[in-house]
């Protein structure tokens, strides 16, 4: 039996999208402006509004480019306005997001302002929203559509069913040969030993240690009191979690059991072939999923126990939680209730195969809760102060 | 209906999917291999917290996920309320 087909866009470079936006990019925060003021103009194209892009410098100037041009490259955009203050720093924007054969022109402020610049890209934009209003959904193999996943607001119910309903459905998705990711490297403090034993190569092993080590390094360089004695938190342990292990396996069955990861990367960097991949990240759930829209994942699976209602502008964010209340109070925010697995009328098996059959709509254009209440989230992970 | 769940035949805890009274008999369900299970609580357990499916001695390591999740700093019996007053973390 072959894997399921979904309806999507096939991308200039083989990729495959789930949605098909025109995006007004600014480079920086000068710009957001203008960016806005063109998506007012031109019904349909969406601005990417962001608070940095001005004297970043380093490691941290490199991550915002990687973040800014994984945007654009992100196969549910079609097209790409760019528009920064000086013509430099939006080129190399332009030229990255270039690469991946799509349509996208930059306009700088500089020597313009904002009201000719807001006109002329208002016209590229409208040519763009023309010409992305007619590219059609094609049959797709559900292991073209990339996932990530992360959870929020976790309770005891996430670590029962709503991660475990992921993990299998992770399964699936590796062994149909598509290509996944988990991070949250803040969240493993306690399971870290178990997930470094969950790489394929001693190499991908080694990787993940050193995401790991990085991060516990700069969280001993900047705490204020000692962090690890706060975990689990107050609430958690009120919900029933006794120890910090206990909160990071109940996190890391995401992954499932029997599938392990190539490799690890870096914040927003692009995987290099299919299969499980960690890729470093905050646990901050908007942080973290816009760095996997920029890495090119497509579609998010979110687990949530006292409900997290974080969205993304361009990688749908499907919800899920196992806690009946809620599901019930919060329902507006939920795509699929797994609680029946808590009163013992679902298996796992049958809850992962439901999250799938989800999926599909979702690659084949249901809109998730988070896309229709217009929860864009997009948060740029920045590393250290700007010069 | 049931009133726990335990993840693996490996894990010496259940879950309480419901708030769970001393003396009650409650059943629950092995999430791998749908087995049912019973046994009779000893304390109070409220919905998501741990209760022992065997048991533990004092240094023992208490079992979820089929991972060890801390170390038993009080004896627990089969049916008692697992949470920070009998186990504590590895790490500090």
């Amino acid at each position: 039996m072959g894997n399921p087909t979904v309806m999507a866009y096939k991308r200039e470079n083989g990729r495959v999208g789930i949605r098909n936006h025109v995006v007004i990019l600014p480079l920086d925060d000068l710009s957001n402006a203008a960016s806005e003021n063109v998506a007012h103009n031109i019904k349909g194209c969406k601005a990417l509004p962001h608070a940095y892009g001005r004297l970043q410098f380093g490691e941290d100037l490199e991550l915002f480019f990687r973040t800014l041009i994984g945007t654009g490259a992100n196969p549910n955009v079609a097209a790409v306005v760019v528009i920064g203050i000086e013509p430099e720093w939006t080129n190399r924007i332009v030229e990255g997001i270039a690469k991946t054969g799509k349509p996208v022109t930059g306009f700088a402020i500089e020597r313009h302002g904002d009201i000719k610049t807001v006109e002329m890209a208002s016209w590229k934009a409208k040519e763009y929203m023309h010409w992305a209003s007619e590219l059609k959904r094609e049959p797709c193999d559900l292991s073209d559509i990339w996932v990530s996943t992360k959870c929020g607001e976790s309770d005891t119910t996430s670590g029962l069913a709503s991660n475990p309903t992921v993990g299998n459905a992770f399964e699936k998705l590796v062994n149909m040969g598509g290509t996944c990711s988990f991070g949250e490297t803040s969240e493993i403090t306690g399971a870290e030993d178990t997930v470094k034993q969950r790489a394929k190569t001693p190499e991908a092993a080694e990787q993940f240690m050193y995401f790991f080590d990085r991060y516990a390094a700069m969280i001993d360089r900047n705490k204020t009191n000692d962090l690890s004695g706060s975990q689990p938190t107050k609430g958690n342990i009120a919900g029933g979690l006794t120890t910090i292990e206990e909160k990071a396996f109940g996190n890391v069955q995401k992954i499932g059991k029997t599938i392990n990861y190539e490799g690890a990367l870096d914040k927003a960097v692009t995987p290099t072939g299919p299969g499980l991949w960690y890729m470093d990240s905050s646990s901050a759930a908007a942080e973290a999923v816009t760095l996997w829209a920029a890495a090119g994942f497509v579609a998010h699976l979110f687990p949530t126990g006292q409900g997290n209602i974080i969205g993304n502008p361009i990688e749908p964010v499907i919800k899920l939680t196992a806690n009946p209340r809620t599901a019930g109070d919060m329902s507006e925010h939920i795509d699929y209730d797994c609680s029946a697995i808590l009163r013992g009328e679902m298996t796992l098996d049958e809850s992962g195969d439901n999250l799938i059959q989800l999926l599909i709509r979702t690659c084949n254009g249901r809109l998730t809760a988070q896309e229709v209440l217009g929860h864009e989230e997009y948060v740029l992970t920045k590393l250290y102060e700007s010069a | 209906m049931i009133q726990f769940l335990i993840h693996e035949a490996a894990d010496s805890v259940g879950v309480a999917t419901v708030d769970i009274k001393a003396g009650e008999g409650v059943k629950g369900l092995y999430m791998d291999s749908q087995n049912p299970v019973e046994v009779v609580a000893l304390d109070d357990i409220p919905l998501g917290h741990k209760l022992a499916m065997k048991d533990h001695k004092i240094d023992e390591a208490v079992i979820k996920y089929g991972f060890d999740i801390g170390r038993v700093v009080a004896d627990i019996k089969q049916g008692g309320h697992v949470h920070i007053q009998n186990l504590k973390t590895r790490r500090w």
